[in-house]
């Protein structure tokens, strides 16, 4: 088991180690959830790697990864525990036939043989290794209800089963939640946590993490791949801006076609991979992928 | 640099820094931010763990605990800046924090000096205003070309028949059509069998009970109102402000925009209870009242920065407008394709639909028809309490109810 940081600079390491670049800003942040032992709550657009921290941190700790895809719906049975049903009816079939009390029965299959744990209720359990990471992903895809429940756990680490009792964490997990804001979350939940907006990267950082990320991409090719995505975000009006996700996932789709340097067509082609609705494609396709391409060559002269 | 802080110094200086970061707080939520006492200590505790050493990791650090919106990251950076702008500021809370040195009895003026400044702070993002203050001309039916920014003078609306129209769009409620969730709740006929329940019968009655049922839990869908308030539409828009007032107070998850020449989120400023504090509001945050439209534009920028944060969950849109736009529908019928694609259901409610042998035919109107999944009138209270009867019932298929229309225009 590896320590927990004992400052940024550390945090920004222990990143570093798992393949993560990441700002100083976002290490602060990461530093102060783990060295205080509240939620971190990561806001920001699909694919700037939210998730992938969650991830990261439980490599580097070597702690174990509990996660939590939230979706509209999301309740107690699916997130916390559920009972064991058809189990338990035959259980009550056997013991008919037996001789056991009813209060023995009731005992026996309500027990932990028959409860299945669920994500939130597993991050409690304590581990070998230390606490668990528990990835609350897309927290905004879920509702209301059970933002209010969460807030419970979070605030205590506790959970109560009825049929059992309080089931308390000796320490509590490390929690990271993610939320791509298709909804705005409720203050009360946001106030426990430590907030980050994760922010596209600069160009420099776009291509420290192209080169961590796809190492098999040619060095001009990652430098144009960079300027043509930055370019896309700072200037056009896209219903889906790319991520970094896209740009990691376009230079390998690159390399892999063997291109070493964009061409008009080569970026025509693999369109696809970086822009996910049509009316996008259909915007930067042909002629504009063009005139953009020739200022990011342009520009990448100038500057040597 | 000075020496790195002790962590964890709970020195008698201790209470200085308190003091400080309170004053910062205090600060910011003068500014709009809700930062309430367990903030502060949040973020003493949060300043403590990470230590003074690093600017930067101090600014992050802060950020961090009184941050929890995007759109709130610019008053801070203002705030923080201005508030702790005296470099020397940090090294003398340093000091403050180790025993034993003594605060200057100056530096509180000076800090107070400071803190005045700070809470003069203006709001985010005040635009500058354009002085463009002609005589106003009634724009009611014509088009607009200058984009009047001004405070719309709301005296206007009192007079006896508008009242009692007022009371009666208070009294409305706005019934939409259930949607299935997916969560079930108990029901003696419901069509699944409850598992938990049926087992907790049976251990009471210690024999085999009868089956337990459940069905799906139904919700009203989120409602997204997007209200034109362009000059041909402003005879119509105060009411509708009183509509969509009855509307957002009434139930939960109802987002309502305005838009002229450009869109403003107004759904905050409705939530008042009171309707005139909540008119005032949105009047003071609207500036392009009465001036002209770019429907187009105004839908482009829906799509990209609100689009995914409140049509999720099957959403129904009401589009109030007249389709008169000033820039000729250029662009808007590829906005609204796009917007009729992320919810569930798109009704145009249109005024002009009141004439006889009304016809779509001017191009901003082509450009939103064949998008419309229905189109409705709205220009009197009869026609809104159609409107309040048509959205209690599960629509017809999309797209058939505008059809006629269609084939008309």
């Amino acid at each position: 088991m590896t320590s927990l940081p004992s400052s940024v600079s550390d945090t920004l390491d222990l990143l570093g180690r798992g393949h993560y670049i990441a700002d100083r800003s976002l290490a602060t942040a990461i530093y102060l959830s783990l060295a205080l032992k509240r939620p971190l709550f990561l806001e920001g657009e699909a694919g700037v790697g939210k998730t992938e921290i969650a991830k990261v941190l439980a490599e580097t700790l070597g702690r174990r990864l509990i996660r939590l895809q939230c979706y509209e719906g999301l309740d107690v049975a699916s997130a916390v525990y559920e009972w064991n049903y058809s189990r338990q009816m035959i259980e009550i079939r056997l013991a008919e036939t037996g001789s056991e009390s009813r209060d023995a029965v009731e005992q026996e299959i309500f027990s932990d043989r028959f409860l299945i744990k669920r994500p939130l209720l597993q991050a409690l359990e304590p581990e070998l290794e230390g606490p668990p990471v528990l990835l609350i992903d897309e927290l905004d895809r879920t509702d209301e209800p059970f933002e209010a429940y969460l807030l419970e756990v979070l605030s205590d680490f506790q959970i109560t089963i009825p049929e059992i009792g309080t089931i308390k964490a000796k320490e509590p997990p490390i929690v990271v939640m993610t939320s791509n804001r298709t909804r705005e979350i409720h203050d009360a939940l946001k106030r426990r946590c430590f907030y980050y907006w994760v922010d596209y990267p600069s160009a420099e950082r776009e291509l420290q993490i192209l080169t961590v990320k796809a190492p098999g991409a040619a060095e001009t090719l990652s430098r144009e791949i960079v300027a043509f995505v930055q370019k896309l975000r700072a200037t056009h009006e896209l219903f889906k801006l790319p991520g970094v996700a896209e740009t990691i996932d376009w230079a390998h789709a690159l390399s892999q076609l063997d291109v070493l340097a964009l061409t008009p067509e080569a970026i025509n082609d693999t369109l696809g991979v970086l822009l996910k609705y049509q009316d996008d494609i259909a915007k930067i396709q042909g002629s504009e992928a063009q005139r953009l391409l020739t200022q990011v060559k342009q520009e990448l002269a100038a500057v040597g | 640099m000075a020496p790195p802080l002790p962590r964890g110094a709970a020195a008698p200086g201790g209470g200085r820094l308190l003091a400080n970061i309170m004053y910062f707080a205090r600060t910011l939520r003068a500014a709009g931010l809700p930062v309430g006492p367990g903030r502060v200590l949040t973020a003493v505790e949060a300043v403590r763990a990470v230590g003074l050493a690093d600017r930067r990791d101090f600014y992050w650090t802060l950020h961090a605990v009184f941050v929890n919106r995007r759109d709130q990251r610019e008053i801070f950076d203002q705030a923080f800046h201005i508030f702790w702008r005296n470099p020397q500021l940090l090294e003398k809370m340093m000091a403050l924090m180790l025993p034993g040195l003594r605060v200057p009895a100056d530096d509180a003026e000076e800090m107070n000096r400071r803190l005045a400044e700070a809470l003069h702070l203006p709001r985010e993002g005040e635009p500058s205003r354009e002085s463009e203050s002609d005589v106003q001309l009634d724009a009611a039916m014509t088009f607009s070309d200058r984009e009047l920014l001004q405070s719309k003078d709301f005296e206007k609306m009192s007079n006896a028949e508008l009242a009692d129209a007022k009371d009666a769009i208070r009294r409305m409620v706005l019934p939409l059509a259930d949607v299935a969730t997916r969560r079930f709740m108990a029901d003696a006929r419901g069509n699944r069998t409850d598992m938990r329940a049926t087992l907790r019968a049976q251990l009471r009655a210690g024999a085999l009970a009868t089956l337990k049922r459940k069905r799906r839990r139904t919700r009203p869908p989120p409602l997204v109102v997007l209200c034109d308030i362009s000059g041909s539409m402003s005879r119509y828009s105060r009411l509708f402000l009183h509509f969509m007032h009855a509307v957002t107070n009434d139930r939960d998850r109802v987002y309502t925009f305005l838009f002229g020449t450009r869109l403003t989120s107004i759904t905050r400023f409705l939530r008042y209870r009171d309707v005139d504090l909540a008119v005032d509001k949105v009047v003071a945050a609207v500036e392009d009242w009465s001036g002209g439209t770019r429907i187009g534009q105004c839908l482009g920028e829906f799509n990209r920065r609100w689009s995914r944060r409140v049509l999720g969950q099957g959403a129904v849109v009401l589009l109030i407008t007249d389709g008169l736009d000033r820039e000729g529908g250029a662009g808007l019928g590829q906005e609204m394709d796009r917007l009729h694609k992320s919810c569930r259901r798109l009704i145009w409610l249109n005024p002009l639909l009141r004439y006889e042998g009304f016809a779509p035919k001017s191009l901003g109107m082509r450009a939103i028809l064949p998008h419309a999944d229905e189109f409705r009138p709205v220009h009197n209270l009869d026609s809104l309490g159609e409107l309040v009867s048509a959205l209690s019932k599960p629509g017809p298929r999309r797209l058939e109810a505008a059809a006629a229309w269609r084939e008309a225009g």
